[in-house]
């Protein structure tokens, strides 16, 4: 069966390629363009694993990480953290608010698509 | 009528009395005779027996004189030395008191004496007391002073017109004499020049530029930038000090201010090196960032305008262009990567935190939040090296912030705070035992405005956390119902934590701040008076007695005397390794045998140092001329000359007291009342020399001594320096 991805990001010109990307390597793929629309589809959507971009209107990716993993029907929704903010104090802390992963922008898709399928035990 | 003269006339008084008296007697009775008596009587007296009676005659009056002498004398040395003591009494030591010496008048007149001495002291004692009272308010102000220059993370720099240092806080000290540098803290000392430290022709050109606005009428301090011997980089910055004006121009009145003169001024000094390195490499980090971005945009540009201008390009031309539109980007990115870190950490630096210990922000956030949110704190795992870059301020108002929030909304009692190291920061968690709280709150509080007892304050948690270049997050340790803020916050680097760690000196010595208006050393130490001058007191402990057979220096001790005080915290004190054995003898006097002398400085580099110190100062030593002969033996060896003016205590005692026999250090500090401590070290037998000569300069004053030259002519006169070594 498909994994299902849910894509949380504001920029619509990264969310092409990233759509695609995750099409490409045979996911079913959701889109959110901020925080609060994530959280909703995380519930209705069911992902096994969301790309969150932390700067998001309304809710930002570590509210909304946080949230998942406190929620004990999301907690296992993989989150990979992929952000513009790349100082080791906002690594730091997206791996203590729960994140599974923390990849920084700009990235290499091949390294995407890789990290992707390893948290998805694939 | 000089004195010798008048001496003289007294020897010679009872005798020509006396003869007076006889050639009165009988010219009397001359006149009573007959002419017949008379006749026989010029008869009788005439002749052979004119000889005798001539003879008899001087003799006797001789006799008289010698008798007349010894009287005399009997009397003029007790009534001498009453004249010295009481002198001594009045000008010296008011605790001295007279013996009770020579026949009973003069034993009446000791005893008043004393008895006015003992009213005077008693006298003196509450006037002291009086004057000190009132100077206690003075005291106050002074002391606030000295604490403010003293722990001011500024170093500050007071200086009169020529330069002298009158005060310096202990910043300075870390500043330009660092502990590696003992060269440099001989420099830095009060009563010395600041151009020993900072370049003259700069701080020169600086006084001219204010005086040259206080001419105009403006009124900005100047400053410059140096370099100090280590190459670090200094900013100086000059104010002027006025004397003058008593009272300030009211304004509106259109009277021209008085011109003032500049008394002093105040150097205030600020260690710009590594800013002046920060921004030189952000500038060029910058410069590198958008230059290489530049290219490797148009190099993407170039390619992608063409591929969309192009759709029918063949496919190998297609994928020329698209592969350069990815090796561009890839190349970029790993750019930037490499260069985010650094600008980073550079933008950190450059916020004005201090340098603070942990635990002692912790005590700090804690008694605030004790006292003002009424909570209890404690403080449960701290590191206590760990030093951190903060802003203290505002982050105890966040922590106490979030507490009084806490006891307010949840009920929170107790908080405790932990700290330790987390990789290249540091984690400090607030955290309390109770329910959870939701993410959605913790969030809110984090951006929320600080609410502190009413008063408001536009910063956030956040806000403060972005200040430092750290983060924050609540989290929940749940199996033991543990909730925590945690912080991250940036570390102190090592080298400001070395460096904030300064050793604490004692308060800056305060000066009686008239020094301002002595006019600098230009004028010949001649012709300076006494009360005025610096001195550098020392004592030497040698291997023996005779410096021109083979007797080395084996301990300097000196102290310096500044304006008529003894100044306690600038002392020199150095053991010497003579490179020789020591004689038992003077092992007995002064206790320091062979051993503790290995492995100490030789001469060579001891000498140097002393001259240092002693430089610009007239020397002060007891029995000097002793000391100054090992110094210069020392010349040819160690190429230092001592060129200074020389004073020697045991002369000038002499000059002082000349009928006392003994001159020995014990004896005239116990005149003077001048307790000795640690004697027969150099150092506290250097003390003890100043203390006496402190002592002795109102005596000389009294004889009419008031200059240096007056001073040396005086002891050269004396019988003591007919000794020479």
């Amino acid at each position: 069966m498909a994994k299902r991805v849910l894509i949380a990001d504001d920029e619509p010109n990264i969310v092409t390629s990233l759509e695609f990307l995750m099409e490409q390597a045979g996911m079913e793929v959701r889109v959110a363009r901020d925080g609060q629309e994530a959280i909703d589809l995380a519930e209705s959507f069911r992902p096994d694993l969301i790309l969150l971009d932390v700067m998001m209107p309304v809710l930002n990716g570590y509210e909304v990480c946080q949230r998942l993993k406190s929620d004990p029907k999301l907690c296992h929704v993989r989150v990979l953290i992929l952000s513009a903010k790349g100082r080791d104090v906002e690594v730091a802390k997206g791996r203590e608010l729960g994140a599974d992963g923390y990849i920084t922008k700009p990235f290499s898709t091949r390294e995407l698509v890789s990290k992707v399928r390893a948290l998805l035990g694939q | 009528m000089s004195p010798s003269s008048n001496r003289l006339f007294a020897v010679l008084r009872l005798p020509l009395l006396a003869l007076v008296a006889v050639l009165a007697v009988a010219a009397i009775v001359w006149s009573d005779l007959e002419a017949p008596e008379r006749a026989a009587l010029a008869a009788v007296l005439t002749g052979p027996r004119i000889a005798m009676i001539g003879l008899l005659t001087v003799s006797a009056l001789a006799l008289l004189g010698v008798y007349q002498y010894r009287l005399a004398e009997a009397t003029r040395q007790p009534a001498l030395r009453i004249a010295e003591s009481v002198q001594l009494v009045a000008r010296s030591n008011p605790a001295h008191r007279l013996m009770q010496q020579g026949n009973s008048d003069l034993c009446a007149i000791a005893e008043a004496v004393n008895e006015l001495a003992e009213q005077r002291e008693r006298l003196l004692v509450d006037v002291e007391t009086s004057v000190a009272q009132a100077k206690a308010g003075v005291e106050e102000e002074k002391n606030r002073f000295a604490a403010l220059i003293s722990e001011l993370d500024q170093s500050v720099l007071v200086c009169n017109r020529d330069g002298r240092i009158l005060l310096y806080n202990a910043a300075v000290s870390a500043l330009l004499a660092p502990s590696s540098q003992p060269d440099a803290m001989q420099a830095l000392g009060l009563g010395r020049s600041v151009f020993g430290v900072i370049d003259r022709s700069l701080i020169l050109h600086a006084v001219e530029a204010i005086e040259g606005q206080g001419a105009r009428g403006e009124r900005e301090s100047v400053h410059f930038v140096t370099a100090t011997a280590d190459g670090r980089r200094l900013r100086v910055r000059v104010a002027p000090v006025f004397g003058g004006a008593s009272h300030p121009t009211p304004p509106g009145t259109g009277e021209e201010p008085a011109v003032r003169t500049m008394t002093g001024f105040v150097l205030l000094l600020t260690d710009v090196t590594e800013e002046v390195e920060i921004d030189a490499r952000s500038v060029a980090l910058f410069q590198d960032l958008v230059e290489g971005t530049r290219a490797a945009l148009a190099s993407i540009r170039a390619a992608v305008e063409t591929l969309i201008e192009n759709p029918d390009l063949d496919t190998p031309r297609r994928a020329r262009f698209t592969s350069i539109v990815q090796v561009e980007a890839v190349r970029l990115s790993e750019r930037l990567d490499m260069l985010s870190t650094d600008v980073s950490e550079r933008l950190r630096e450059r916020w004005p935190l201090a340098e603070m210990r942990g635990v002692d922000l912790l005590s700090l956030a804690s008694r605030r939040i004790e006292r003002r949110e009424g909570l209890a704190t404690r403080l449960e795992t701290i590191d206590p090296d760990l030093w951190l870059r903060v802003d203290s301020f505002t982050l105890v108002q966040a922590l106490s912030s979030l507490a009084g929030r806490l006891h307010e909304e949840f009920g929170v009692r107790e908080v405790r705070f932990r700290l330790q190291a987390g990789g290249a920061h540091a984690q400090l968690d607030v955290a309390w035992h109770g329910v959870p709280m939701s993410s959605e709150t913790a969030f809110t509080w984090q951006n929320d405005a600080f609410t502190l007892g009413g008063e408001d304050s536009p910063l956030s948690l956040a806000q403060v956390m972005e200040r430092h270049g750290g983060e924050a997050w609540y989290q929940r340790d749940v199996p033991t119902q543990t909730n925590y803020f945690r912080l991250l916050l940036p570390l102190a680097s090592e080298h400001a934590a070395a460096r904030a760690r300064p050793r604490r000196p004692n308060r800056p010595e305060f000066y009686d701040f008239d020094l301002f208006h002595h006019s600098g050393a230009t004028d010949a130490f001649d012709a300076r008076r006494l009360t005025e001058l610096t001195y550098t007191v020392f004592d030497t402990e040698t291997t023996g007695l005779d410096p021109a057979n083979g007797d080395e220096i084996i301990s300097i001790g000196a102290t310096r005397i500044v304006n008529g005080r003894m100044l306690q915290a600038e002392t020199f004190e150095s053991l010497v390794d003579p490179k020789r054995g020591i004689s038992p003898a003077s092992i007995e006097v002064h206790g320091i045998t062979p051993d503790l002398l290995v492995g100490q400085p030789g001469i060579d580099q001891i000498l140097p140092r002393f001259w240092r110190f002693a430089e610009d100062t007239v020397l002060v030593g007891h029995n000097a001329a002793f000391d100054m002969r090992f110094l210069q033996l020392k010349e040819a060896q160690t190429g230092v000359k001592f060129r200074q003016p020389v004073l020697d205590t045991l002369l000038l005692a002499a000059v002082v007291n000349p009928s006392e026999a003994s001159q020995s250090l014990e004896t005239i500090a116990g005149r003077l009342g001048v307790t000795i401590i640690g004697r027969h070290t150099a150092l506290g037998d250097a003390l003890a020399t100043a203390e006496v000569f402190l002592g002795l300069i109102p005596l000389l004053a009294a004889q009419g001594i008031h200059t240096l030259g007056e001073a040396r002519a005086a002891s050269q006169k004396t019988f003591y320096a007919r000794l020479k070594y």
